[in-house]
């Protein structure tokens, strides 16, 4: 990353201005990777799933890996008395959270064009890329708080209500990153590529700042 | 460490001594011991999958067995012509019309030869054909369900035997008449059959889109007994070949009197010329009555058309249609090599082949060189059309199928063994035992222009002494043997179920990556499927309760019936809501007079229950679905039939 940034700075000595306006424009438009990606996604394996059941968490909804892995998980849950995965409609994240991205990857080109144009300053980059940090820990943290409601919230009428070796009722809260085994499934939380489309946009956003404040420095 | 070292040579000479003796008290193999282990070469590891598909055909099972290769595991019994119970195949509303005939409800037929359709004389794949025997049906089985869907009765037909064989395109399954009969039947004295029977030969079309079949034409041939056939390929395409026996005509004690002949024919049909003819207005549309049972994936159900009539065509009307080949000695199977070359006749009464050449055929036919006629078909000279001999030492020659590396391999009943012979040079390559008396013998796609010679399959008619002892009546044994070098090596032994006469087989990659997994309950249209739970109900038509039912697991809804009365007719209509791989649901009352039901994911079923007596009564589900699959069960109240309780259902209501 360090090479290729120092190269990329060399080749764009001549209007370094101009070329950071432009690197933050891209860098914004990775996001919209979220759209068409999955942000995350869940597999669950089990002796009995040789192929394993997964979801993929996008921005806007949790759809199947497979066609019908949403309704097999949920049909698995019950057992335990986990509620079923909520539709798109059901979690007011998946509404807002489109209106967000869009309105930052918005706001990241706004910047973009007019640190191109030289009119801002190429803080406005660096402003930017924390705002959008915030809001991403934010996120990751809700959804982490919807995981734990979603593993242990469970119904007090479930079909099997286990307790885990201190005699603690058992909960399913899937890992936030990396692997758990929760019962009989082998459960593997990573980010896909939506997320890496992020973790590039934002980091070009990043080499938007220190593009633009070269140029800031030897002009 | 010099003194190791030497050890360590004396050894390795020692191994190697011992290794050379080995090699050759292995007799007539040139391998080494380690080198052809046959438990290796059949060994499929725990998870990993067979390298071809076998079918076997059930023979009196009436169904078809799927195979894997070289392991010898079955998988899986196809239910086709009889009544299957496990899955309800021939009890359930929406399978009974696949057995319908023109005789009624026939629930059992003896299933022979199967033949995996074919394009451009290489299997493709889509569907496997069988015929019954014994009421003479064809049936098309799906390759991505690996599910009956098709079975049509031929008329004019005693004895279905020599079929289910396919031309190179699946253009035709054909179908030839094993005993002659009466063509009308009528009433008449047996002992008139001598030239008052005929034998016919039916060419059922194929619909390449849906594999719907239609009976094209009949050709009505002298009253022989056609005992196998098979299509031309490549060069002969558009030509068919039947064995025949019985030239005698006789009608009684033919063990006798219909091994007379020194040769009987095998009759050479041009199948295109006679389909010009058809095409063109020729033949004549006879009445009949047959049954046409069609099972439509979309609906989960089968429907039966009764068929009212039947093109029949006169050989001698078809000029250049109809020859007859001599062949000697009651010929059984009829096998035509991978090139199309050849046409051998498996004379079973013999210790020889005769193999007839297809060109010769056709520069005696165009040469017009005849050796009489047999009601007004020509008979072609025997000189004139042989190719070879092929002088075995064995005896009761059977079948023959090939490799596609110019070897054939036959089977020969009465010596028990299996020849492989070289065609063009009819030179004895190798000869092995099998256990015992062996009838087919299966290479996967050996009978096509494109065989996978690998793995040779012999199914044999008496096992005795093979297998761990099971009293009097015991599954039939099979052979497999490596062919892959130039010696057959017995790799493997296994029982099969029923009595396998012939299989066809094709690599495992051809099919498996096509198989269904489950249906699509949004693809339902079965008329009393529900998608929903909420859509569940009891309706009441007179007698008739009919329950709309759904299963998930590990539930029924509904579960708890009442207003059931005694003298009412139930129908269970029950949709499996599941959408995941392998988990069906079964489903069976008590006292039922019919079997379970197996309901594959997103699948409805329907199964009737005339109860008998007041009371209530539970029903379950009969396949271990979950872990709370003994938690899925229901209860239906019966009350006397002059009672006014209303009908009502619920789940998880108290």
């Amino acid at each position: 990353m360090v090479d290729f940034s120092r190269l990329f700075l060399k080749l764009l000595n001549q209007s370094k201005m101009k070329n950071a306006g432009i690197i933050m424009i891209v860098g914004s438009l990775l996001l919209l990777g979220l759209f068409q990606f999955p942000l995350w996604t869940i597999m669950l394996g089990a002796p009995q799933y040789p192929e394993p059941l997964g979801m993929h968490i996008f921005v806007n909804g949790i759809r199947g890996v497979s066609e019908f892995d949403v309704q097999n998980i949920n049909g698995l849950n019950h057992y335990i008395g986990m509620k079923v995965l909520p539709t798109a409609d059901e979690m007011w994240e998946f509404q807002a959270f489109p209106k967000i991205l869009i309105a930052i990857v918005s706001l990241g080109v706004i910047i973009g064009i007019l640190m191109a144009l030289k009119k801002i300053s190429h803080n406005w980059a660096l402003i930017w890329f924390v705002a959008m940090s915030i809001l991403g820990i934010l996120g990751m943290y809700d959804f982490n708080l919807w995981m734990y409601d979603y593993g242990t919230n469970l119904d007090p009428n479930a079909i099997m209500k286990l307790m885990d070796a201190d005699g603690n009722p058992m909960t399913y809260k899937p890992p936030l990153f990396g692997f758990q085994k929760l019962l009989n499934f082998d459960v593997e939380s990573l980010p896909n590529v939506g997320a890496y489309m992020m973790f590039v946009g934002m980091s070009l956003t990043v080499l938007a700042f220190f593009v633009g404040r070269k140029s800031a420095t030897t002009t | 460490m010099k003194k190791l070292i030497n050890s360590l040579i004396v050894l390795a000479l020692v191994g190697t001594a011992i290794s050379c003796s080995n090699s050759e008290s292995g007799g007539k193999s040139n391998k080494g011991a380690l080198a052809s282990s046959a438990a290796e070469k059949v060994y499929v590891a725990p998870g990993e999958h067979d390298e071809f598909y076998a079918f076997m055909s059930g023979g009196y099972s009436g169904n078809l067995t799927v195979y894997g290769l070289p392991s010898g595991r079955m998988f899986k019994e196809i239910p086709v012509f009889s009544q299957f119970p496990t899955s309800g195949y021939g009890y359930s509303e929406e399978t009974k019309p696949m057995l319908n005939t023109s005789f009624g409800f026939v629930p059992w037929d003896d299933a022979h030869h199967p033949d995996i359709s074919q394009t451009n004389g290489e299997l493709d794949g889509r569907w496997i054909f069988i015929n019954g025997n014994n009421t003479p049906r064809i049936a098309r089985i799906s390759l991505t369900t690996f599910e009956t869907e098709e079975i049509i009765e031929v008329p004019n037909s005693a004895g279905n035997h020599s079929s289910s064989f396919i031309t190179e395109n699946t253009e035709y399954v054909v179908a030839g008449t094993r005993f002659s009969v009466p063509i009308p039947q009528k009433d008449m004295p047996i002992k008139d059959y001598k030239s008052n029977f005929k034998g016919s030969l039916s060419f059922i079309s194929v619909d390449p889109e849906h594999g719907h079949m239609d009976i094209k034409f009949q050709l009505m041939m002298p009253g022989f007994n056609y005992d196998l056939s098979h299509p031309g390929r490549d060069k002969s395409h558009g030509w068919f070949f039947f064995t025949t026996y019985n030239t005698e005509e006789a009608n009684s004690l033919l063990e006798v009197n219909a091994s007379q002949n020194d040769k009987d024919f095998i009759a050479a049909v041009n199948w295109k010329k006679i389909e010009e003819y058809v095409n063109n207005g020729g033949g004549t549309m006879m009445p009949a009555n047959y049954a046409h049972n069609v099972y439509d994936e979309s609906t989960h159900t089968a429907t039966t058309t009764m068929k009212k009539e039947v093109l029949t065509v006169d050989p001698l009307k078809v000029p250049g249609a109809v020859y007859f080949l001599p062949t000697p000695k009651s010929p059984h199977g009829c096998d035509v090599d991978p090139s199309g070359q050849y046409i051998i006749g498996n004379g079973k009464l013999s210790a020889d082949l005769t193999v007839h050449s297809f060109e010769k055929m056709i520069a005696a036919i165009e040469a017009e060189k005849f050796d009489g006629e047999a009601y007004g078909i020509p008979i072609l000279k025997f000189e004139d059309v042989l190719a070879g001999t092929v002088k075995s030492g064995g005896l009761g020659p059977l079948h023959t199928e090939f490799d596609g590396k110019g070897n054939a391999y036959t089977t020969f009943f009465i010596s028990s063994e299996v020849v492989k012979w070289k065609l063009g040079t009819w030179e004895v390559i190798d000869r092995k035992p099998t256990y015992y008396s062996v009838g087919h013998l299966m290479i996967p796609g050996g009978n096509s222009r494109k065989p996978f010679g690998k793995y040779v399959v012999a199914m044999n008619k008496i096992t005795k002494d093979r297998y761990l002892p099971v009293g009097p009546e015991m599954e039939h044994s099979a052979q497999i043997y490596d062919i892959s070098g130039e010696k057959m090596e017995l790799i493997y032994d296994f029982p099969t179920h029923g009595e396998p006469h012939y299989a066809a087989g094709c690599p495992a990659e051809l099919l498996k990556n096509n198989a269904k997994k489950i249906y699509r309950l949004d693809e339902n249209k079965h008329p009393y499927a529900i998608t929903s739970p909420d859509q569940a109900k009891v309706e009441r038509k007179g007698n008739e309760v009919h329950i709309y039912m759904s299963t998930i697991r590990s539930h029924f809804t509904p579960d708890n019936i009442e207003g059931v009365k005694v003298g009412d007719k139930v129908y269970f209509h029950i949709t499996n809501h599941e959408q995941d791989f392998d988990v069906p649901h079964g489903f069976s009352m008590i006292g039922q007079n019919s079997s379970e039901l197996l309901i594959m994911p997103g699948q409805t079923k329907t199964n009737t229950w005339e109860p008998k007596k007041v009371g209530v009564w539970p029903f379950y589900c009969t396949d271990f679905c979950s872990a709370l699959h003994q938690e899925m069960q229901g209860y239906i109240r019966v009350s006397p039939a002059d009672s006014d309780i209303e009908l009502s259902w619920s789940l998880g209501e108290d």
